[in-house]
């Protein structure tokens, strides 16, 4: 008797990517993740239904709830945008977070240069300075790139701890609070230095909605210019591109600068909004976690801000969470990891396609 | 602003009705349980600081059980996520809210403002308001009972010491260590490696590493995890705990371990808010008041080193012993305290420089 498989299954390249699939995946990678999470709550022996209410709905019931989302997924969104940008011309940014801390560095420079002053023009200072800070820094890899060609993946990321070292440096020392006894960080800012809240008794202040419209613009510039064109034609088809004379070490610094700019702003936003004062840790990892958003919202600025919102939500709903039915943090990190694992199977499903062949014959 | 009005008499009615449900509560007798929230900056299962936290808020617990109820967030990064957990807390009616580390100051005090009738009690801060105590330990003082059996253990007279950051508690806690380890050897050195954090194992045992092959033989930490004294374990030499007894990690390498006991603190606090008696006030106590406490010595600690230990312990409780005792020369061998002097609370609280034999 000769043994032969039941079933063949092959696995093909798909000739073109689904757009259908390409936009319904990242919901169907959502829907899995909170289904595994419901079978994870069953199993950890919590209620799935609280559980699930407290992760993902209690949060959004509420107009200070709502707020928080938007303050929470603002940083994410503006520096996914700007990463996005970078990724679609193969561009590997991976050090926002730095770029980030030095924006708020210099933005809180100016804060504290001018501190005690007053005037409207204080804030755009600070954006300004921000943004220089955060771009000035992804020059360094910008530079390392396209004059040397070394791998910015690297140097972005090393650069990171260089930024946070250069914080602690100053909040340590020249900028601490003199009258903080000596623990390490800057005075208060002063009101002419904090960002306008929006609505009253909330944290929502201007930069959540300058974040949206950055998102907006991202995708203007994207789809609707030749800057854009160039930037996806660099990505999918180097080829063609060098064949057009797109300037490739351009693009680099264009998306480098970008992204860094746009991590700065981030960084500013944050210091001059919910934080109001430098410390030595400004971000509990926006830069990072921004990746993950941006190749949530399929590289995409409208799906990023989305994405963003969908992030943000299992951080607040991991604390909610937390509060309300006792479920541990460590579950808040499995949701992210879970979301992220969907999302990358998921590309599998886009690319490729599972085939029934007709079986060998033996 | 209309949905600010709302807003605003929204939290009022909820103050309202809690205050009334409070009256009510202590005349019926199946009182609502008094809940009692915690913010941790790290995870309860480091062994370490937040761990000594969650001892504390079980003891409340164990002291009350159905008329409290407990409920902690941990992992909180200092910075605008805890402005919001603490809001959380507060909005669910969590009547006292301990706030466990330094960096959650300032989102305490904003919180405080918005939610009067809610006690809150901030660690190692320095700031109180109406509704806002302070609390911390002399941890300082286990650091002079460390230092003296360091100062009899060593035999190369280097000790590696794992900082998180520089901030006075730690500078403190250093300097504490160095002056009672220079009583018994005034050569001694204490090597300082900052792992710029209070919890990351790889990087604490990665300090502890280069500093035992920089000839360090005695391991000090003023981080969170076991990870340094796992290491001298590894490589054979002795070490301190940190804010929990650390010995089933390190059986053989374990002299004695700095306890954080906050148990008696926070049950205390608990009653206050049951008993409406809860004041806002500043506490730092320690060996004395039993917020600071020893664990049991190892069995490398020979019998006329436990007997030094437990004399420089006792001194301190008795108050005749201060660890900050002149001559006390900073590291450019500038007298900073005259002989027979002592560093005052205030000044202590904002030590920003290290004696003579730090190298940090």
């Amino acid at each position: 008797m000769r043994l032969r498989p039941a079933i063949n299954l092959r696995i093909e390249a798909r000739r073109e990517t689904s757009r259908v699939l390409l936009y319904v995946t990242p919901v169907a990678a959502v829907i899995l993740t909170v289904l595994t999470g419901l079978v994870l709550f069953v199993f950890m022996g919590y209620a799935p239904g609280p559980a699930l209410y407290h992760f993902f709905v209690s949060p959004l019931l509420t107009l200070y709830g709502l707020s928080e989302l938007l303050v929470k997924a603002a940083p994410l969104i503006m520096i996914g945008v700007g990463l996005a940008i970078g990724f679609r011309a193969n561009v590997w940014n991976i050090g926002a977070e730095g770029q980030l801390t030095c924006g708020a560095i210099a933005a809180g420079g100016v804060a504290l240069a001018l501190w005690g002053d007053a005037g409207f023009w204080i804030l755009p200072l600070m954006g300004a300075a921000g943004i220089a800070g955060g771009a000035l820094y992804a020059a360094i890899p910008a530079f390392l790139k396209t004059r040397f060609d070394v791998n910015e993946i690297l140097t972005s990321l090393m650069l990171t701890y260089v930024a946070t070292l250069l914080l602690s440096t100053l909040v340590y020392g020249p900028w601490k609070d003199p009258t903080g006894f000596n623990f390490p960080q800057s005075r208060m800012f002063t009101d002419a230095a904090i960002l306008p809240i929006l609505v009253d008794g909330t944290r929502l202040h201007v930069g959540t909605m300058v974040a949206l419209l950055i998102a907006v613009a991202g995708w203007v510039l994207l789809t609707f210019t030749i800057i854009g064109f160039q930037i996806r034609v660099v990505g999918q088809a180097p080829a063609a591109a060098r064949f057009a004379g797109f300037s490739r070490p351009r693009l680099i610094w264009l998306c480098l600068l970008t992204s860094g700019g746009l991590a700065g702003l981030a960084g500013t936003f944050e210091i001059a909004g919910p934080i109001g004062q430098l410390v030595p840790a400004i971000s509990p990892g926006y830069g990072f976690t921004a990746i993950i958003v941006a190749f949530l919202g399929r590289l995409h600025p409208l799906g990023i801000i989305l994405s963003g919102l969908v992030v943000a939500l299992s951080y607040i709903g991991g604390e909610n969470a937390q509060v309300e039915v006792g479920l541990p943090q460590a579950v808040t990190g499995a949701f992210q990891g879970l979301l992220l694992f969907f999302l990358l199977a998921s590309d599998f499903v886009v690319r490729y396609r599972v085939r029934l062949a007709p079986a060998v014959a033996g | 602003m209309t949905l600010s009005m709302n807003r605003r008499k929204f939290v009022l009615g909820t103050a309202a009705t809690a205050g009334a449900l409070t009256l009510a509560g202590r005349r019926v007798l199946a009182a609502e349980p008094t809940k009692v929230g915690f913010v941790y900056v790290g995870p309860v299962g480091d062994y370490g600081w937040t761990h000594g936290h969650d001892v504390g808020r079980k003891a409340i617990e164990a002291a009350y059980g159905d008329k409290v109820k407990t409920t902690f967030v941990e992992n909180v990064a200092e910075g605008p996520d805890a402005e919001r957990v603490i809001r959380q807390l507060a909005c669910s009616g969590n009547k006292l809210i301990f706030t466990t580390s330094f960096g959650f100051m300032n989102p305490t005090l904003r919180v405080a403002k918005q939610f009067p009738d809610v006690k809150f009690e901030h660690a190692t801060g320095y700031q109180t308001a109406p509704n806002v105590s302070i609390y911390n330990a002399r941890f300082h003082e286990g650091r002079a009972v460390c230092g003296t059996i360091a100062g009899h253990m060593t035999k190369s007279g280097i000790v590696g010491y794992i900082g998180s950051f520089p901030i006075p508690e730690v500078v403190m806690g250093i300097n504490a260590f160095t002056l009672a380890a220079q009583k018994i050897r005034p050569d001694i050195k204490v090597k300082v490696v900052w792992a710029n954090s209070w919890y990351d194992p790889g990087k604490e045992a990665d300090g502890a590493k280069a500093l035992i092959d920089q000839g360090a033989d005695i391991m000090c930490q003023h981080t969170d995890s076991p990870a340094p004294l796992q290491t001298a374990e590894a490589r054979g030499i002795h070490g301190f705990g940190q804010a929990s007894d650390m010995k089933a990690f390190a059986p053989k390498a374990q002299l004695t371990a700095i306890l954080d006991e906050w148990s008696g603190y926070y049950v205390q606090r608990t009653k206050d808010v049951m008993d409406g008696t809860w004041q806002s006030r500043a506490v730092w106590w320690g060996l004395k008041e039993g917020m600071v406490k020893m664990a049991p010595y190892g069995e490398a600690v020979p019998e006329n080193v436990r007997q030094a230990a437990d004399a420089t312990r006792d001194d301190i409780v008795a108050g005749t012993l201060h660890p900050f005792t002149g001559p006390i020369k900073n590291q450019a061998g500038e007298v900073k305290v005259a002989d027979g002097q002592t560093i005052g609370d205030e000044d202590l609280a904002k030590m920003d420089w290290y004696v003579a034999g730090v190298e940090a």
